[in-house]
C-alpha cells in the first residue's frame, strides 16, 4: 500500500497533495425496553486525495483505493477550479511513524456476545432500580487504521480506538414524560464500564424523581455549574469561538478575537490538546499529519490562542496547533476541538456554595449549541440553591447566554477538575466526533434560564 | 452492484432463514464558498452493501463498504444472528414499482462545477449589496445515488434520486453582536431550486435585523416562521409520533390514538411520495412502499408511523417509514412532515400581536427533554413585535415551552405551507402565549 501511495503523490503538478487511507471497523449494541434491539458489525475500507493549487482546495473521497492515481488528478483538477491568492501552509515537521494503538480491556479482544452481556446487565440495573416506563441502551466501538501521506514527505500509519455508550431511563406519568443518562467514553477500554452499578441506578432514580420536580421559571439566576456541564460550556461557549476556520477570513470576527483580549478573571486558563494523554481527543497525529499539541486559549484570563489547521496558521501567521480533524475519510481535515478543558483554580465546592444566597445548582447535560456569540445548552439535572444549601430539584433547565458576558461573569474557579468522554462533536456535516471535556465546578453570575 | 448483492443474498440464504441486501451507493459534489469567496470543490463516492438476516427467529446484521469480500459480510451477519434480537419482520414479498415520483433529473448530473459556481456567485453578490461588513458562506451541492434492495421472500426494488441544493448564510458582526442568517433549498430537479427565493428571504431579514431592540421577560405571543417551527417544534413532535417510543409507552402520545390532542386546526401528515422530493421514494429502506400517512387530523392523533420490525413487536403494519443508513439497521423514520395550512394570514397573524416574538431560528431547543415534548431554546434569530409591526431584532432571549400544550391552542395558522430546505411542509404558526425570558 505505501508504494501505491507514495507513486501516487508524484507528478501532480499541485502545490500540496495529501492521501487518507482508513480501514475501520465498529461494533454497535442497542437495547430498547428491556430488549436487545440491534446488534450490528461494520467494515468499511475507503480513502480520500486533497490538493492545493495556488490557495484552492480540492478534494475527492471514494471507496475505490486501487486507483489513486485518478483520484489525486480529480481533487488537483477541482482546485485549479478554485481561484485564490497563493497559500503558504503553516510549516510541518517530515514525519515517517507507525502508531499503534493499546487499551487495558481492548475492544478488540472482547467478543461480541460478552459486551451484549455487559450491557444487558446495565440495562437491567436500570429496570430494577425504578419503576420506569422504558430504557434505552447504546454502545458502539470503532478500530481504524489509517495511512496518512503528503507531498512533503510525511508517512504515518495510525491506529484509533473508540468506544461510547450511553445508558438513559425514562420514566412516565400521565402525559409526562422524563428522562436521565449516564454517558461514558475512553479510547477502547472496556475498564470505561467496569463499576458502574451505583450511577447507573442513580440514573434510573433521577428519571422518575424529575417527574415530580418543579419546573425552573426562567429568568437570569447564580448558578454553580457541575463539572460535566462546565465542560459542554467551555466547548461551547468557547471552544467553538476558538475555533480559527471562523475568524480568519471575518475581519470584525479577528477584531473581536484579537489575541491580548481580555475575557475573564485572572484565574480563568483554558486550554485544548490532542497531546493530553488517555482521552478521547487524544491522538498523536492529526489529520495533516502534524503532532499533536497542547495549546493555552485563554492565559488568565487573556485570550493568547487559537486552534489551527496549517490553513488557518498560514493565513493568519500563527502557530500550527495540530487541530485538524475529519470524522472520517469521507470528509476534508476541518479546525476542530480535542480535549478543551478549564484549569482547575484554588475554590473548594463547599466554599462556592456557600457564597451562594439564591441560586441554582445545574449538573450534566443533554447537549448544546453555539453560534459562535450566543450558546445554549440543556441542563440534565439542576437544584435550587438557597443560604448556600442544596435544596429541591428543578427540571426543565436550559441555560443560555452570551459567550463575552458570561467567561466574565465566572466569579470562582473550583479546584475539582473532572473529565468528561462521552462529548460527540458535530461541525457543519461532520459529527459525531470523539472528544473530551474537562473542567472543575463553576460558580457564574447572571445566567439566562428559560424555564419550561 | 445488483451482481454483488445477488451473489451476497444466494451467500446467505444458505444458512439463513431469511436474508435481505440493501446496496447504495452516491456521489456527491458540493461547492463551497467562505467568506463571499469560492473557498474549495469536492467530489465524494460512497457506496456500501448492508445485510441483515434472520437465523433460527434472530435478526443479524453488517454492512461494509468492501464489495470484493461478500464472504466477510455474511459471516459478520451470522456471527451477530447468534444472540440478536429476535424477529418480528413481516418479510416484504412486493416487486416495488416506481409511482413516477420524478426523483431523477439528468440536468443535475450534468450540471457543471462552473455553473455551480456561479449560482453561489450569484447568491452572494446579491446579499453583498446590503452592505461591506457583511460576509457569506454559500455552498451549491448535487447528488447522484441509487438504491437497489434484494430479499429472499421475493421483496424488491430500485430507484435513482438526484438532489440539487443550496445553503446561504450571511454573517455581520457589530461590535460583540454577532448575527447569523440562513437559508436553503434543495430539490430533485434543477428547474424547482428557487435561489431567488433564498437570497430574498436573507435580504429581508437583514434589514429587519438592523435594530436591536429589548424584551422583557413573560409570557408573550410568539408567531413561528416555518423554518422557526421547523427548529424548535418539530423534534418532539417526530419523535412522539415514533410508533417505537409509542410501543416503548415512552411517547406521551402513546395510548392516544383517536384522541383529540391538538388545535382542531391542526392536522399533520407523513408524505414519503411528494413528486420530485429529495425525501421522495418508491419504497422505504426494507422495500415496503412509501405512502401519505395521516398523522393527525383535525387535531385527533390519527396514526404513529412504523418499520416492519417495530409493527411486528406493535402488531400493527409498517407504514413505509422503515430508514436507514448503510451502517445500522431499519428503524422508524420520517419523510416528509407536512402541516396543513391554516386560514390566517402572515400579515393579519401580525396585526393581531401588540407585544410578542416572531421567531425565526433558534438554538439548542433540541437539547433538553424532547421526549417529554420540552422545548428551550437560545432565539438565534427573533424579531420583537409591537402593535403588529416588527420593529427590531431581540438578542440574549429564550423562548421555552412544551410543544403539546403549545400546539393544543393555537391563535392562528397561516394560510400557506412553505418547505423548510426541502425537508418538512409548515405553514406559519401563532402561538398564544409561551415563556421568553430575556436578559
Amino acid at each position: 500500500m505505501r508504494d501505491m501511495v507514495q507513486d501516487a503523490l508524484r507528478g501532480h503538478r499541485a502545490d500540496y497533495v495529501e492521501i487518507h487511507i482508513e480501514e475501520a471497523e465498529t461494533t454497535a449494541i442497542r437495547f430498547r425496553g428491556r430488549e436487545l434491539e440491534e446488534v450490528g458489525r461494520s467494515r468499511s475500507l475507503g480513502g480520500n486525495v486533497r490538493a492545493l493549487v495556488r490557495g484552492g482546495w480540492g478534494f475527492a473521497s471514494f471507496n475505490d483505493v486501487r486507483d489513486l492515481r485518478r483520484y489525486v488528478e480529480l481533487a488537483v483538477h477541482q482546485a485549479r477550479l478554485v481561484p485564490r491568492e497563493p497559500l503558504t501552509l503553516a510549516p510541518a515537521p517530515v514525519i515517517e511513524d507507525v502508531v499503534r494503538a493499546s487499551a487495558r480491556k481492548d475492544v478488540r479482544g472482547i467478543p461480541v456476545d460478552d459486551k451484549v452481556a455487559l450491557l444487558k446487565e446495565y440495562n437491567d440495573i436500570l429496570w430494577a432500580s425504578a419503576p420506569l416506563q422504558t430504557t434505552a441502551t447504546r454502545y458502539n466501538d470503532l478500530f481504524r487504521r489509517s495511512i496518512f501521506a503528503n507531498s512533503e514527505g510525511t508517512y504515518t500509519e495510525q491506529e484509533v480506538l473508540d468506544l461510547s455508550a450511553v445508558l438513559i431511563a425514562v420514566a412516565r406519568k400521565d402525559s409526562e414524560v422524563e428522562q436521565a443518562f449516564l454517558s461514558v467514553g475512553s479510547q477502547g477500554d472496556l475498564t470505561v464500564l467496569d463499576g458502574r452499578q451505583a450511577e447507573v441506578e442513580a440514573v434510573a432514580r433521577r428519571a422518575v424523581e424529575l417527574l415530580s420536580a418543579p419546573r425552573i421559571k426562567g429568568g437570569t439566576y447564580t448558578v454553580i455549574v457541575d463539572p460535566k456541564l462546565a465542560g459542554v460550556f467551555v466547548h461551547e461557549a468557547f471552544g467553538h469561538l476558538s475555533e480559527a476556520d471562523h475568524v480568519y477570513e471575518n475581519p470584525r470576527l479577528r477584531e473581536l478575537m484579537v489575541l491580548g483580549r481580555r475575557f475573564g478573571g485572572p484565574l480563568l486558563n483554558i486550554l485544548d490538546g490532542a497531546a493530553v494523554p488517555g482521552h478521547r481527543g487524544s491522538y498523536a497525529y492529526d489529520s495533516e499529519g502534524m503532532p499533536a499539541q497542547r495549546t493555552y486559549l485563554i492565559r488568565e484570563g487573556v485570550l493568547v490562542g487559537r486552534l489551527h489547521s496549517r490553513e488557518t496558521a498560514g493565513r493568519m501567521g500563527e502557530p500550527p496547533t495540530a487541530n485538524a480533524r475529519s470524522i472520517n475519510y469521507r470528509y476534508p481535515p476541518i479546525v476542530r476541538m480535542t480535549n478543551t478543558y478549564i484549569e482547575p483554580g484554588n475554590t473548594t465546592f463547599e466554599q462556592m456554595l456557600s457564597g451562594v444566597d439564591d441560586g441554582v445548582y445545574v449538573k450534566d447535560s443533554f447537549g448544546g449549541q453555539t453560534s459562535m456569540e450566543m450558546f445554549t445548552f440543556s441542563a440534565a439535572e439542576a437544584f435550587r440553591i438557597r443560604k448556600g444549601r442544596i435544596e429541591e430539584p428543578l427540571r426543565g433547565v436550559n441555560l443560555s447566554g452570551n459567550v463575552f458576558q458570561t467567561l466574565a461573569n465566572i466569579e470562582a474557579i473550583g479546584n475539582d477538575l473532572q473529565w468528561s468522554e462521552g462529548g460527540g462533536c458535530g461541525k457543519g456535516e461532520q459529527a459525531p466526533l470523539p472528544v473530551a471535556m474537562g473542567s472543575p465546578h463553576l460558580l457564574i453570575r447572571d445566567v439566562v434560564i428559560g424555564g419550561g | 452492484m445488483q451482481d454483488i448483492a445477488e451473489q451476497v443474498l444466494a451467500l446467505a440464504s444458505r444458512s439463513a432463514t431469511w436474508a435481505e441486501v440493501y446496496a447504495a451507493s452516491e456521489e456527491e459534489t458540493p461547492v463551497t464558498f467562505k467568506a463571499n469567496r469560492l473557498h474549495s470543490v469536492e467530489t465524494r463516492e460512497a457506496r456500501g452493501l448492508a445485510l441483515r438476516i434472520v437465523v433460527d427467529g434472530r435478526i443479524g446484521f453488517a454492512s461494509s463498504s468492501q464489495l470484493e469480500e461478500p464472504d466477510l459480510l455474511v459471516r459478520d451477519a451470522l456471527a451477530t444472528a447468534r444472540f440478536g434480537p429476535e424477529s418480528a419482520l413481516a418479510y416484504p414479498t412486493e416487486r416495488v414499482q416506481d409511482p413516477g415520483l420524478d426523483l431523477y433529473d439528468g440536468q443535475v448530473t450534468a450540471l457543471s462545477i462552473d455553473a455551480m459556481v456561479q449560482m453561489g456567485q450569484q447568491m452572494i453578490d446579491r446579499v453583498r449589496t446590503r452592505g461591506e461588513d457583511i460576509l457569506c458562506d454559500a455552498d451549491v451541492r448535487k447528488v447522484a445515488a441509487s438504491v437497489l434492495l434484494l430479499n429472499s421472500s421475493g421483496g424488491q426494488g430500485s430507484y435513482r434520486q438526484t438532489v440539487v441544493g443550496l445553503g446561504l448564510n450571511a454573517n455581520r458582526v457589530r461590535g460583540t453582536d454577532i448575527l447569523d442568517i440562513w437559508e436553503e433549498d434543495a430539490s430533485c430537479h434543477l428547474g424547482a431550486l428557487d435561489a431567488d427565493a433564498v437570497v430574498n428571504a436573507v435580504l429581508e431579514k437583514l434589514d429587519l435585523a438592523e435594530e436591536l431592540v429589548p424584551i422583557r421577560t413573560a409570557s408573550l405571543p410568539v408567531i413561528f416562521t416555518p423554518k422557526g417551527a421547523y427548529m424548535t417544534l418539530l423534534a418532539p413532535l417526530q419523535a412522539a409520533l415514533n410508533g417505537k417510543l409509542v410501543l416503548q409507552g415512552a411517547s406521551p402520545l402513546a395510548g392516544r390514538l383517536g384522541d383529540t390532542v391538538f388545535d382542531p386546526a391542526f392536522s399533520l401528515f407523513d408524505d414519503g411520495r411528494v413528486p420530485g422530493h429529495p425525501t421522495s421514494a418508491p419504497m422505504d429502506g426494507e422495500g415496503v412502499p412509501t405512502r401519505r400517512t395521516t398523522l393527525v387530523e383535525h387535531g385527533a392523533v390519527r396514526a404513529f408511523y412504523y418499520d416492519l420490525q417495530t409493527a411486528g413487536l406493535a402488531g400493527t403494519e409498517s407504514t413505509g417509514n422503515g430508514q436507514r443508513g448503510l451502517t445500522s439497521l431499519p428503524s422508524p423514520g420520517t419523510h416528509a412532515l407536512r402541516i396543513a395550512p391554516g386560514t390566517a394570514s402572515y400579515e393579519a397573524m401580525l396585526a393581531d400581536v401588540s407585544e410578542g416574538l416572531l421567531v425565526d431560528q433558534t438554538m439548542g431547543a433540541w437539547a433538553g427533554n424532547v421526549l417529554g415534548g420540552q422545548f428551550s431554546g437560545n432565539v438565534h434569530l427573533g424579531f420583537k413585535i409591537e402593535n403588529g409591526r416588527l420593529v427590531g431584532r431581540v438578542k440574549d432571549t429564550m423562548v421555552a415551552g412544551n410543544v403539546f400544550e403549545a400546539l393544543a391552542r393555537l391563535a392562528g395558522i397561516g394560510d400557506q405551507s412553505y418547505w423548510v430546505g426541502g425537508r418538512a411542509e409548515i405553514p406559519y404558526l401563532y402561538i398564544p402565549s409561551l415563556a421568553v425570558s430575556a436578559r
